[in-house]
């Protein structure tokens, strides 16, 4: 699947997207997370507060124990600040 | 007749008074249109502000604001609505945000242009990062800005 990152979250990581195969236990936006944070430094930086962390699947946001079966792009940023 | 929804997200300026024209232009059931500017300011907490650079989500922008927009025409008897927000490099003095909102009476068009606000605010996928003499940093979330949005899901 698709995962896209957007502001400090991009920033951290290095990189605005990526495609990812995570193994069949991560079954959810916070397993996912979790499972994320231990793909490296840079990502355990942008992970490091899971609760701040906003996510959302295919355009849409979603709490952390959405599942992501199905999704084809997920997206993780910090709250948002437009307006 | 049927209302008029306008969407756009884009790095140019806009024209206000356009804006409205074209929401209002050739109809005689609107008897009220607002409009709510969002406007960079040149300062923050007293810190001098350069510039403010939004990012944004593509496709997701369009969407949450597409899902906002269709909940306001559910809440209130519009006539259309208009909203653009701008992405890019912006410094003070120029717009960043439009809402605009037309009824046939002036409370619909007033509570409709403030939920859309609020949400735009707290759901929209967009974020500022702020130049000043300090450096660059990310804005932060406000509180009072999720506790404005809340308030239209009580009552």
């Amino acid at each position: 699947m698709k995962v896209k990152y957007f502001a400090w979250v991009r920033e951290r990581i290095g990189k605005a997207e990526e495609t990812v195969e995570p193994p069949a236990g991560v079954r959810t936006i916070e397993d996912l997370i979790a499972w994320l944070s231990q793909q490296g430094e840079t990502y355990a930086h942008a992970f490091e507060r899971p609760k701040v962390i906003r996510a959302a699947i295919d355009h849409a946001h979603v709490r952390p124990d959405t599942a992501i079966a199905g999704a084809r792009e997920i997206a993780f940023f910090p709250p948002m600040t437009g307006g | 007749m049927t209302a008029i929804v306008t969407i756009r997200i884009q790095e140019q300026d806009f024209d206000t008074a356009r804006e409205i024209a074209a929401l209002s232009h050739g109809r005689t059931d609107i008897g009220a249109v607002v409009s709510f500017s969002g406007i960079c300011r040149g300062n923050d907490s007293g810190e001098e502000i350069a510039a403010l650079t939004l990012e944004h989500y593509p496709g997701m922008a369009e969407a949450e604001i597409m899902r906002r927009a269709e909940q306001a025409m559910a809440r209130w008897p519009l006539s259309g609505l208009t909203v653009i927000h701008r992405h890019g490099r912006i410094t003070p003095g120029q717009n960043i945000v439009l809402v605009v909102t037309a009824s046939s009476h002036r409370q619909a068009a007033f509570e409709a242009a403030e939920f859309l606000m609020d949400y735009l605010k707290t759901s929209a996928p967009f974020w500022k990062r702020e130049e000043s003499a300090g450096g660059e940093s990310w804005v932060e979330a406000r509180a009072h800005d999720d506790e404005a949005a809340a308030r239209w899901t009580r009552s």
